[in-house]
């Protein structure tokens, strides 16, 4: 765990973590959700708004090159966060929806034949499920699912669902709500030994641990920036180059055009080829000088802390009567994540209850009906954690939980 | 602290009023929420005058929703559809102790009077004509 003078320069940070919720100490466990700002994100978009903006790409005079090389140089900051081989790679779209999204509509539409196989795992948030019901409903190509077992793992032995016939790998790094760490870069060698791409939803793994896209071998990594310090609105879509090269554009008009004729147009170079229409500036600024924080801490670090605080917390948790917890219980295999249900209280009642303590929680099915689904029940709590929180936060959810079994008379 | 998991909320959980199924319905409705994954149905016997003489309510899903869904049963029996169709969320609200609920918890208090709204409309044969939320 990072040590308890470091958490308390961190927490200064964040100014938000200084208010109150309900006349209580503000104790914010929703970081799979999104994430707090530190000040000097917040800075960062002020200063943009306040001294340089202007539209990118397009102008000459000094205001329009100082944002262009804002933008340009936040792209750059991802390569280098993720490992990609070039700025080419990066492709900024609003968060890893739209980055799935457009892997969908864009590679999906041209490369996808009837027949074909698309495998995703029943772990899947919506986002990295729904585009690609639709694809397969749309191409007629089937959609087969990897399952997950009792301790919340991903059921191996449907790995050999991946087959010849197999065009796509869809895979989560790091559930949201199992919070289970699954070996992608096993599931990209099965894949690309048979022919198939991967593509890896980032979302919950980029802002918690050491993530390289060249180690994993991926040809595809979605992730959002709100996750991870940044702003709303902006996320990133990594693919292979030649991937890239290959596919048609995905949303078509301004910046993506390289010659425009009546009836025929040409592309744009990689990565603008991907980024029709004025880019949120704002938000890749905001977004690098995130990683910049992060980096700052230690991406190593960040992951050992979250290791240590799951694993208080799971041993904290236990003793509480009527707590099921749900996903892997070896911290080495588990992010920042703990989803549980109180005995026969709904998840939103605990999550109100909590909320009355100044805690801060998500309840429901947190897009993944299918996870609900494998442990039938209609909902969840779920607790995350990120490098503000600390053994007191933990503190706090467990007698804020106590108060729960309290008001509803539970033992 | 709490305020919204006062006694009577808590008692409608703990012993729902008027659960249960109903044959032959006169009017009925279901509806869930999406969100949390609520669901409520409604069963209403009426009589010549079209006034509620049985009601019953079926369902699952947090305290909120399912004691609301008890406590409105108990607040239209004996009342005609008519005098349903003019009822005003507030009325619901009064009965539940006018809760603070922020946007998205009052989805779960008003379900049950979505609902309701819901059997009222699709007996008279209409569309719900109401903003519930």
């Amino acid at each position: 765990m990072l040590d308890k003078q470091r958490i308390q320069i961190i927490k200064k940070d964040f100014p938000i973590l200084n208010r109150e919720v309900n006349e209580k100490k503000l104790v914010y466990l929703d970081n799979a959700a999104t994430t707090q700002k530190p000040i000097q994100v917040i800075e960062a978009i002020r200063k943009y708004y306040e001294y340089y903006n202007a539209n990118v790409h397009r102008g000459v005079y000094t205001l329009a090159e100082e944002a262009t090389a804002a933008y340009e140089e936040s792209r750059k900051e991802i390569v280098d966060f993720i490992n990609a081989n070039s700025y080419e790679e990066i492709i900024f779209v609003r968060n890893a929806t739209e980055a799935i999204n457009l892997v969908a509509y864009a590679w999906g539409r041209k490369f996808i034949k009837e027949g074909d196989k698309i495998v995703v795992s029943q772990m899947e948030h919506h986002s990295n499920l729904i585009p690609w019901q639709i694809l397969s409903r749309e191409k007629k190509a089937k959609l087969e699912f990897i399952g997950i077992t009792e301790e919340g793992k991903l059921n191996e032995e449907d790995f050999n669902k991946i087959d010849k016939k197999t065009k796509l790998v869809a895979i989560t790094h790091v559930s949201n709500v199992l919070g289970t760490i699954n070996r992608v870069e096993e599931i990209t060698k099965i894949a690309h030994e048979l022919g198939a791409l991967v593509l890896v939803d980032g979302a919950q793994s980029v802002p918690h641990m050491p993530v390289d896209v060249k180690k994993i071998d991926c040809d595809f990594l979605a992730f959002s920036g709100h996750k991870m310090l940044g702003p709303m609105g902006i996320g990133v879509l990594f693919a292979k180059r030649e991937i890239l090269e290959e596919m048609p554009p995905f949303l078509t008009g301004g910046e993506m055009i390289k010659n425009v004729d009546f009836y025929e147009s040409t592309w744009n170079d990689l990565p603008w080829k991907y980024e029709a229409g004025t880019p949120n500036v704002e938000g890749a600024i905001g977004l690098a000088e995130a990683i910049r924080y992060l980096k700052n801490i230690g991406m190593e670090n960040i992951r050992a802390h979250e290791k240590a605080l799951v694993k208080l917390a799971l041993s904290k948790l236990s003793d509480i009567k009527g707590l099921v917890i749900y996903g892997p219980k070896d911290p080495e295999i588990r992010g920042g994540v703990i989803s549980f249900n109180l005995g026969n209280i709904h998840a939103h009642d605990v999550a109100s209850i909590l909320d009355q303590e100044g805690v801060q929680i998500r309840a429901g099915h947190h897009c993944a009906k299918l996870v609900m689904k494998k442990f039938n029940v209609p909902a969840m709590a779920r607790a995350s954690f990120y490098l503000y929180n600390d053994e007191e936060d933990i503190d706090a959810l467990y007698s804020a939980l106590n108060v729960t079994k309290k008001v509803f008379g539970l033992d | 602290m709490n305020e919204y998991y006062y006694e009577l909320i808590l008692d409608h959980w703990r012993y729902p009023r008027n659960k249960g199924k109903m044959k032959d319905p006169d009017a009925y409705a279901f509806d869930s929420n999406p969100l949390c994954g609520d669901e409520v149905e409604y069963a209403l016997k009426l009589d010549d005058n079209k006034r509620v003489i049985d009601i019953k309510f079926d369902g699952h899903g947090c305290a909120l929703s399912q004691a609301s869904a008890s406590i409105l049963s108990e607040l239209v029996k004996g009342k005609t559809i008519e005098e349903i169709k003019n009822m005003t969320k507030e009325e619901l609200l009064r009965e539940l102790g006018n809760p603070n609920l922020g946007p998205t918890r009052i989805k779960c208090a008003l379900l049950s009077y979505k609902t309701l709204k819901l059997a009222v409309y699709s007996y008279l044969g209409k569309k719900l004509q109401e903003e519930i939320y």
